[in-house]
């Protein structure tokens, strides 16, 4: 028994083969790898342009761009472009202004609800994928049960009660997301709790606790990162169609879905300024997260497949 | 198969009851008595008191929950206060209509992006097949609302072919007597749906094109068209059946957004207004409806699923 020598607790997915010879080489390659293969791919660098561009457009922007997005003007609505680059809306407001700062609340919100449902998916999956039997079976049905709710209309009662600012609409989003990354967790760990660097943590006295964030979850990370980027996506589409309900964050605040909501009521009095700045940025930058999901995806699926 | 079935059948009742659980509980902790409505906002604390006691609202949430199973069971979904009238009278007034446009989207949906997701895969990389998949792409990023407004500019403002306001008659007869103008929600809808669609077709198709019996179909000389038909359509149109099984949701959550967007008086609109006015009986309902027609349609499309498909062996 004293020959068991303990194999090294990989951090990464590349490490998790269980070919010693391999440990060591994809260990130095493993997320390197995964990188190289997605810089290689032009459409999802197209997305990270993309990105980078909006966060620097909506949070740089405006310390650039300066324009008032507190005090309503009423004596200067509904300008045309002319009257500042993009013109002005109903309120008045600075409508290029206007769109940095609901770019803000829509990206914030979409990582942050992300990141909420993640965590929650990710814990949940992982305890339910490694404790296995009655508590797996139970866990899961929580999650069909949840799934089979549909999510705009349940987000919507939550949130017209307690949403209208950033905090409370993220964990409203975030808390009814996390069944998608959930199921992909557990997946990934009913796989992975078979495999021998796992049960020799096991055998050496590993807690669960200690199995479950050493070794489980650092080694799912490469599908939980790829989902990330598509629940970022979905967040800003379900805000947005929050805020095109009129249920999005209140003033002086405005996120991309409300101000879709203004445009949508003077789309007939010919007011094109409004609706097309607002609609083409929120339809790139959920296309860019939707590129970077695609491009990581098939960089970490390269990689399992030369595995 | 029977005891998959009955298995089957048995988690399903779960699901559902775990549903009506979640739903009556959330509808408990938002809005644990309707007394504000019903009194209006300047009802006293002990007329509020005094109602809630009445009509059973301080009684533990475990007996109301019963209350509310056992209405449930009977088919009494619950009273609109702000609208005088039994949520199930409204359902039954304004479900022709979504049924209507959820179905005909459907199945608008399924007839382009079938044909069309095959064409993508066997003409792969082709000028078309880039073009669908760019386009695909585009309107799968966008919000169908984003997609109603466009449409209601271009087909409606710019060149004028049918109008932006749409029949406004709650009954179904009564909206199809106007069918042109409910055109728009319908491509609305549906551009939605092949968007998601024809990309799970194309990859479904791709998947099929690599197999073996493509090939020995090809090698012992049927011609390409014979090849399709029988071999490639029909394999490549089984996950079109799960799809169409997990899309409810989709299409009521696009549904609410297009009935808002459009202004047509269904049960989206509904939904919307009732939020609007604290309604949550009416809110409830809907959401509760539509989670057991969910559980519903992928248990159907699992049966169908194994009908259709020899291989999948239930155990």
């Amino acid at each position: 028994m004293t020959t068991i020598v303990p194999p090294p607790a990989p951090a990464d997915p590349g490490a998790t083969s269980t070919d010693a010879g391999d440990i060591a080489v994809e260990i130095q390659t493993g997320w390197k790898l995964t990188l190289r293969e997605f810089a290689r791919n032009k459409l999802a660098l197209l997305g990270v342009g993309i990105l980078v561009f909006f966060v620097l457009f909506c949070f740089v922007g405006p310390f650039v761009y300066h324009t008032n997005q507190v005090a309503t003007n009423l004596l200067n609505t509904d300008q045309p472009p002319g009257n500042g680059p993009l013109g002005t809306d109903s309120n008045g407001f600075d409508v290029l202004g206007r769109l940095m700062l609901g770019g803000q609340t829509s990206l914030e919100i979409g990582l942050l609800a992300a990141v909420i449902a993640t965590v929650i998916g990710t814990l949940w999956g992982a305890v339910a994928g490694l404790l296995g039997g009655l508590v797996d079976a139970a866990m899961m049905r929580v999650v069909d049960i949840l799934l089979s709710l549909p999510f705009l209309l349940v987000v919507l009662i939550v949130a017209h009660r307690y949403g209208s600012n950033v905090w409370n609409l993220s964990l409203i989003l975030g808390v009814f997301s996390w069944l998608v990354p959930a199921r992909l967790v557990r997946g990934e760990v009913l796989t992975l709790r078979v495999r021998d660097f796992v049960s020799a943590a096991r055998v050496m006295g590993g807690s669960r606790t200690r199995l479950i964030f050493r070794h489980l979850i650092p080694n799912a990370m490469g599908t939980v990162i790829v989902n990330i980027t598509f629940q970022i996506a979905d967040a800003i589409l379900a805000l947005a169609a929050l805020g095109f309900l009129n249920f999005g964050v209140h003033y002086p605040h405005t996120d991309w879905g409300s101000q879709i909501a203004d445009a949508a009521d003077n789309l007939s009095n010919g007011y094109w300024w409004l609706v097309f700045p607002v609609g083409i940025a929120l339809v790139l930058v959920v296309m860019a997260f939707n590129l970077i999901g695609d491009g990581l995806r098939d960089a970490v699926d390269v990689r399992l497949r030369k595995r | 198969m029977t005891g998959y079935l009955i298995r089957r059948l048995g988690t399903a009742i779960i699901v559902v009851l775990g549903i009506i659980l979640v739903t009556f509980l959330m509808l408990h902790i938002v809005a644990p008595s309707p007394a504000q409505t019903v009194l209006g906002p300047k009802a006293t604390p002990a007329a509020i008191s005094a109602w809630n006691h009445t009509n059973g609202f301080d009684r533990p949430w475990y007996s109301q929950f019963g209350t509310y199973l056992n209405n449930l069971l009977h088919g009494n979904l619950g009273w609109s206060y702000k609208l005088n009238q039994t949520v199930d009278s409204l359902f039954k007034e304004k479900a022709p209509l979504s049924g209507f446009l959820s179905l005909t989207s459907l199945v608008v949906a399924i007839a382009v992006a079938l044909p069309l997701g095959i064409f993508q895969a066997v003409k792969r990389n082709s000028f078309g097949d880039v073009s669908a998949t760019t386009l695909a792409f585009v309107f799968y990023s966008m919000p169908v609302f984003l997609v109603a407004l466009l449409l209601i500019q271009v087909f409606a403002l710019s060149l004028g072919w049918v109008d932006a306001n749409v029949p406004q008659d709650q009954s179904l007869s009564g909206a199809l007597a106007h069918f042109k103008d409910l055109i728009l929600p319908i491509v609305a809808l549906a551009t939605t749906a092949v968007a998601s669609y024809s990309r799970y077709q194309r990859s479904s198709s791709l998947d099929v094109l690599a197999q073996d019996y493509i090939k020995v179909a090809r090698a012992k000389g049927l011609s390409e068209r014979l090849v399709f038909s029988r071999h490639l359509v029909r394999n490549a149109s089984l996950p079109m059946i799960t799809l169409i099984g997990l899309s409810l949701p989709v299409l009521i959550g696009g549904n609410v957004l297009i009935e808002y967007a459009f202004n047509i008086n269904g049960l989206g609109l509904m939904f919307v207004n009732a939020l609007s006015n604290d309604d949550y009986n009416v809110l409830m309902a809907y959401t509760l409806i539509t989670a057991i027609l969910t559980v519903i349609g992928n248990l159907v499309a699992d049966v169908c699923l194994t009908l259709s498909d020899p291989r999948i062996k239930l155990v």
